[in-house]
């Protein structure tokens, strides 16, 4: 590679989708994107979020409308993986290079979306994953939810033999690569710890990195108390089954 | 009791009978998909052969070791419906996958239209 090119390629811009499902987060999404225009991305970034309105029964559409934000509306609630999805699609399909996944509620900042991306720049990682237990910074999620993630981690070393530490962490970022997968096949409901074992068996390279996450700043976390149990079981037959299907029958999955 | 025992089988006959009826006239109108009704007209097949042959069930509860007949039919029913509802427990899955794909493609499509229209009431 002759030095000109070398300079050519380092200065290429990256086109990155940020990917926001939402679900009746009327009172975030209007923050959430200002707070995403004026964020100092490096200025190789060509950021471009794309909202995923998951059929919200408040004024979610209107409001991205009205904002002028690029946005996707399903015409039928398919929860978050189905929403999440729709993004990922939609970043395969218009060439996007990187798509990062960020929650509609605030929970992620975009200041820390550089830390996740770059990752994937410098092709140390396919799929990189914002945790926040690397370091103990920042909000630190609730004692029930913590004793979920740590069973989650066990059963993905278990399985597949990957430690990640927060694998229920929506905060994302795929490359072309992982896009090329998830845009086959995304896991339903509760898809995170999922999707881990789907990248996995693909012989994805993941990379975790330490991110500062806030507190939610409205809404209900898609996890509730008395859901719990319910959402337990559902994830560790996903995963446990996921892994079975993908393993030993080839990776089709339709 | 012989008489007892022949309007039972004249009125099982008829019943199944007339749920064949049923099941024809559901497929003729389009009402039910071929692949389903293939396991209903087994089951009326099944319903008839049982109500002409009328020790089968004796002799069927007899071949299996089963001491008492009538309980032979509530296990078959119990097997034959256990079947059925897996079987459309995979067909709603299938139904759940392709309305998801079919949501995601209109939602993408929708979009592209819109940003296309979008764009040229922009332009100069």
């Amino acid at each position: 590679m002759k030095p000109c090119d070398r300079e050519r390629e380092m200065n290429k811009q990256v086109r990155i989708a940020i990917v926001i499902p939402c679900y009746n987060e009327q009172d975030n999404v209007p923050d959430l994107y200002r707070e995403i225009l004026n964020t100092d991305f490096p200025p190789r970034y060509d950021v471009l979020p794309v909202f995923v309105n998951d059929c919200s029964t408040d004024r979610t559409r209107e409001i991205l409308k009205g904002l002028g934000a690029t946005h996707i509306n399903l015409p039928v609630n398919l929860g978050i993986g189905g929403a999440v999805q729709t993004g990922y699609k939609y970043a395969f399909r218009h060439g996007f290079d990187i798509a990062v996944q960020m929650d509609g509620d605030g929970q992620h900042p975009p200041g820390e979306l550089s830390k996740i991306v770059d990752v994937l720049i410098d092709d140390l990682a396919d799929v990189s994953i914002g945790s926040r237990f690397l370091t103990g910074e920042g909000f630190q999620s609730s004692y029930m939810r913590r004793v979920g993630i740590h069973f989650f981690r066990r059963l993905n070393r278990f399985l597949v033999g990957v430690t990640v530490n927060d694998s229920t962490s929506g905060y994302r970022a795929l490359n072309r690569k992982a896009l090329e997968v998830v845009n086959e096949y995304y896991p339903d409901e509760y898809p995170e710890p999922e999707a881990i074992v789907l990248y996995t068996v693909h012989k994805l390279r993941i990379h975790e990195v330490q991110v500062n996450m806030r507190e939610r700043q409205g809404g209900k976390s898609s996890i509730r108390a008395f859901k719990t149990i319910y959402y337990m079981m559902k994830v560790s037959l996903g995963t446990i089954f996921l892994y079975i299907r993908l393993k030993f029958n080839g990776k089709h999955l339709n | 009791m012989e008489n007892i025992s022949i309007r039972i089988q004249i009125l099982s006959i008829a019943v199944a009978i007339i749920f064949m009826l049923i099941i024809f006239r559901l497929i003729a109108k389009g009402k039910l998909r071929e692949e389903y009704s293939i396991v209903w007209i087994l089951c009326t097949a099944v319903l008839l052969l049982f109500s002409i042959w009328r020790n089968g069930l004796d002799v069927m509860a007899d071949l299996l070791g089963i001491v008492y007949a009538p309980s032979l039919i509530f296990l078959a029913a119990l097997f034959a419906i256990v079947i059925f509802l897996v079987h459309l427990s995979v067909v709603n899955s299938k139904q759940h996958k392709q309305i998801k794909d079919l949501a995601q493609e209109m939602a993408l499509l929708k979009e592209k239209l819109e940003s296309k229209k979008d764009g040229s009431t922009s332009a100069p």
